[in-house]
């Protein structure tokens, strides 16, 4: 059916190189792809494999040090090596593109009303003024409540979802053929994920317009593409129909990426395990305004009247969206934030503990980190960064002692040795993410924090990532707690649940019970929108 | 465990590239300030190591050469010489009829009616271009006398400055003060202002409120006041110098610091070394300052500059270098007040000044571009 639809946007042959000072780089080699008039053709693939790259290759939107070779024809008009000027004749207008990053893709200096004028004035013509009328019935498509009012908005006036709902807006003024959406979800909570889908969908059916899709997440292209194409590497290793592809995937890739998905339970730890963390009423408030000269201040409540109880070896999964409190708990639980409420580490009372009171307590209680990429100091080699507690705890370690202890962490989250002397920088985010484990595995913890651990991860290393924090876990009868909005890996990672909302606790329970039979209606929802998008 | 221990360590090839090194290497293909770092180098040699080469001090004085111009060719020049040795001849009643110089000696051959006293030689030396005069050749039965001796012939490729002073040695010497101002003074400021600023930044709230304030009051108070209070207090010194600018430029440092560490502060590798339990201090040190480098040597290459300039002017106000020590902003003014009459002692030292200006700003872009990971 799909096949007779006519194509209107066919790659062949595309290459993108970047030229680098260790020569040059090859992000795309070579690769072909046809989109059909109204249909969803899903570009899957890990970081790195260039779905990205080929999309701003064809859009010139390329680094400066990157050149784009090979065609790429949009209804018969070569777009490669097309100049700017003529370019702009087709981008912007006839194929229109959004963001990962609806924070960062919108300009922070104009309302939301001129930024989606200004592809219309741009390619129609007119005023500002008369194209008003059409950007409130663009607002009013893409689901923006009152639009009247937000027309005169600023960006971060709005949350993410409805900015991105305002990049789509944007994308399309001027009711594009093609719309390429790079990630469009994955910065967004789970719940907010499903709507901005269902509106791209409903979108398509009014419009008849392509969209591409590119994403690493295969739970969303299940559901919404008709057509993926797997990259790998800069190539395309195999392009179908989608259902083909999830039932009978030909490529060994492609069955590794479709496998990748965490799987396997934590049984409860027994039932006279010691408490080995608690906190009871836990709160922290966080003073908004106030300063030298100004007035009143007013308090925001991120975490309210939170108890939570950790036995020895087991892990409790935060679930919950963004701004509910959960990394906010996870630091004041590690008495790394003001706080107020009581909390005791195994049978020490640590309510009233102080910075110097809590030190020698630290080597216990580490946090592993959401984003390996900011989490690791990038100026220093590997083997400073996980042996620097050491330099706290043991100080009478010597420099030997030191490396061989760097030596046996690394090859616990299973990496080379031999890497200690290199930088962060030359590592992947796979990798950065062990050396964070292991910064806070040497120190051999009682609680670890795991705060988004695998979140910015591709979804196979997440799998890696996931076994390695289970055999630590094992190992060493570690207990976690496991703060992530992706359910999946929760449901994999945790035998007990939380689930916050606004701070405080909406649901807590065994996690079968929680995945299983959700009591309240926002764990429903969550749980909605993680396993059927 | 033992075989862990006797794994080689850290072999050669597995030796990592540091961001640093990576700067470096982007730094060396940028040609404007790999040529900026090539003509600073020239200008320090020449500065600290040119002395030695030439035979004049920075404060010996020339009474016969005050305010000539820059020439390549040795003073006094031939036509001088063969006007004084006529003088000479004419004192020693004797005719001159032949003179040459070559190099530092000279010939002359004089003739007299009479047999000439050896002792005429002395009337050579009694002038201040010849000396060590000495008898060649006594012919014609003594009536004709070929002698030889010294002239001293000087060099000033710069010319002179109105004290009869050679200006290429104070050149030099301008480079040296002005250079070791313009680091020494910068090192300072960059020491103050990147602790200060990290402290700062790094405790915030009201410390980092009361820090800023005090940043504040110190730029509102003008800059020659707060000079001269200090003269007044400590009396005029070469430190002083340093001391009194280095004490001025921090306040920017500081602040440049100050923004750099708020941003650092709320990265997550700041948050890991706070849960690992390092002290404030330790974390400042360890994790804060380094990181803040890139920024910071790229200050600093504009401070260089600007450091030289306000020597100068303090120096320009009296209140910095005093002769006969002196510096390029000293002889920039020097020579501004002479343009008319003798533009060469304004000409040399602003040539060097201004191409050390320029090769400090090409460096410091070099540095920016290099340490800007969004070049990649």
């Amino acid at each position: 059916m799909a096949d007779m639809k006519e194509t209107i946007l066919a790659v062949r042959g595309l290459k993108v190189n970047f030229s680098t000072p260790d020569g040059t780089v090859e992000a795309v080699k070579g690769i072909d792809l046809d989109v059909r008039s109204g249909e969803t053709l899903a570009v899957v693939g890990e970081s790195g494999s260039g779905k990205s790259q080929t999309m701003m290759g064809i859009m010139g939107l390329l680094a400066n040090n990157g050149t784009v070779n090979g065609s790429a024809r949009y209804r018969g008009q070569e777009l490669v090596g097309l100049p700017p000027k003529a370019l702009n004749q087709v981008r912007g207008s006839k194929i229109t593109m959004i963001f990962q990053e609806p924070m960062t893709s919108l300009d922070p200096l104009y309302t939301i009303g001129r930024q989606i004028a200004e592809p219309i004035v741009h390619h129609r013509g007119g005023t500002f003024r008369q194209a008003r009328k059409r950007v409130l019935e663009l607002l009013e498509l893409v689901g923006i409540p009152e639009p009247g009012r937000r027309i005169d908005s600023y960006p971060h006036e709005l949350s993410g979802g409805q900015r991105q709902r305002v990049m789509i807006a944007m994308a399309l003024a001027n009711e594009p053929d093609l719309l390429i959406a790079d990630e469009p979800t994955t910065a967004l909570d789970v719940t907010i994920q499903a709507q901005i889908l269902d509106l791209l969908k409903s979108l398509q059916k009014r419009f008849g317009m392509a969209i591409v899709l590119i994403t690493h997440d295969l739970g969303i292209v299940k559901h919404f593409a008709e057509r993926v194409a797997v990259m790998r590497r800069g190539e395309v290793v195999e392009q179908g129909k989608t259902a083909d592809i999830f039932e009978r995937p030909q490529a060994d890739y492609t069955k590794m990426l479709l496998a990748a998905e965490p799987s396997g339970r934590k049984a409860p730890p027994a039932d006279s395990a010691p408490i080995i963390l608690e906190g009871r009423d836990v709160c922290v408030d966080y003073q908004i305004g106030g300063g030298l000269f100004r007035g009143g201040t007013s308090v925001f409540r991120a975490v309210d009247s939170v108890n939570l109880r950790l036995k020895e070896g087991q892990t409790i999964g935060v679930v919950g969206e963004s701004g509910s409190g959960k990394s906010t708990l996870g630091r004041a639980l590690l008495r790394l934030l003001p706080s107020s409420g009581h909390y005791r580490f195994g049978t020490t009372d640590i309510s009233g503990f102080d910075r110097g009171q809590m030190r020698p307590l630290r080597r216990t209680l580490q946090l592993v980190f959401q984003d390996p990429y900011g989490s690791l100091s990038p100026r220093r080699t590997v083997g400073e960064i996980i042996t620097e507690g050491l330099y706290v705890h043991e100080p009478e370690l010597s420099r030997a002692d030191r490396d061989r202890r760097a030596i046996e962490a690394l090859k616990e989250v299973g990496l080379d040795p031999a890497s200690r002397n290199r930088y962060p920088h030359e590592f992947s985010g796979g990798q950065r993410q062990r050396i964070a484990i292991a910064r806070a595995m040497i120190l051999k913890p009682k609680v670890v924090i795991l705060d988004e651990p695998t979140s910015a991860l591709d979804r196979s290393v997440q799998g890696q990532v996931i076994e390695l924090l289970r055999d630590l876990q094992r190992k060493h009868g570690l207990s976690y707690i496991f703060i992530s909005h992706d359910l999946s890996v929760v449901k994999a990672m945790s035998d007990y649940v939380i689930v916050m909302k606004n701070g405080k606790i909406v649901e807590e329970g065994h996690t079968d019970a929680i995945f299983e039979a959700p009591k309240q209606p926002y764990t429903k929802t969550l749980i909605g929108a993680a396993f059927n998008v | 465990m033992t075989d862990i221990v006797q794994t080689p360590v850290a072999t050669p090839e597995t030796k990592g590239r540091s961001l640093f090194q990576l700067a470096a290497m982007r730094f060396r293909r940028n040609r404007a300030a790999m040529a900026g770092c090539f003509m600073l180098a020239l200008i320090a040699l020449f500065s600290f190591l040119g002395p030695l080469f030439v035979p004049h001090t920075y404060d010996q004085v020339f009474p016969s050469y005050v305010s000539i111009g820059p020439s390549l060719e040795p003073r006094p020049d031939t036509s001088t010489l063969q006007d004084v040795m006529e003088g000479v001849a004419t004192r020693a009643r004797v005719t001159l009829k032949e003179f040459n110089v070559e190099g530092q000696t000279f010939t002359a051959t004089v003739t007299s009616e009479q047999p000439i006293d050896a002792r005429a030689t002395r009337y050579f030396d009694r002038a201040n271009e010849f000396r060590d005069t000495q008898v060649v050749a006594t012919e014609d039965d003594g009536r004709t006398l070929k002698v030889t001796g010294q002239v001293d012939r000087e060099y000033f490729p710069f010319g002179t400055d109105s004290n009869g002073r050679d200006l290429l040695v104070r050149v030099m010497l301008g480079g040296q003060i002005s250079i070791a101002v313009g680091l020494l003074a910068s090192l300072v400021s960059l020491g103050i202002g990147v602790v200060y600023g990290a402290t700062s930044g790094y405790i915030g709230g009201r410390v980092d409120n009361v820090m800023m304030r005090l940043v504040e009051i110190l730029y509102s108070l003008p800059f020659v006041f707060l000079v001269v209070v200090l003269v007044v207090f400590f009396g005029r010194s070469f430190i002083l110098i340093f001391l009194v600018i280095g004490a001025v430029e921090w306040l920017d440092m500081a602040r440049i610091v100050r923004g750099q560490t708020l941003a650092l502060k709320r990265r997550e590798f700041v948050g890991a070394a706070q849960a690992l339990g390092l002290t404030d201090w330790q974390i400042i040190r360890r994790h804060i300052i380094p990181n803040t480098i890139g920024p910071v040597i790229v200050f600093v290459t504009v401070v260089v500059p600007k450091v030289i300039l306000l020597e100068s002017f303090l120096s320009f106000l009296g209140l910095g270098v005093q002769a006969p020590l002196t510096s390029w902003g000293a002889l920039i003014s020097e020579g501004a007040n002479n343009i008319q009459s003798a533009p060469w002692l304004l000409i040399f030292p602003a040539i060097f000044f201004v191409v050390t200006l320029f090769s400090l700003n090409f460096v410091g872009d070099g540095l920016r571009d290099a340490l800007d990971p969004k070049d990649r």
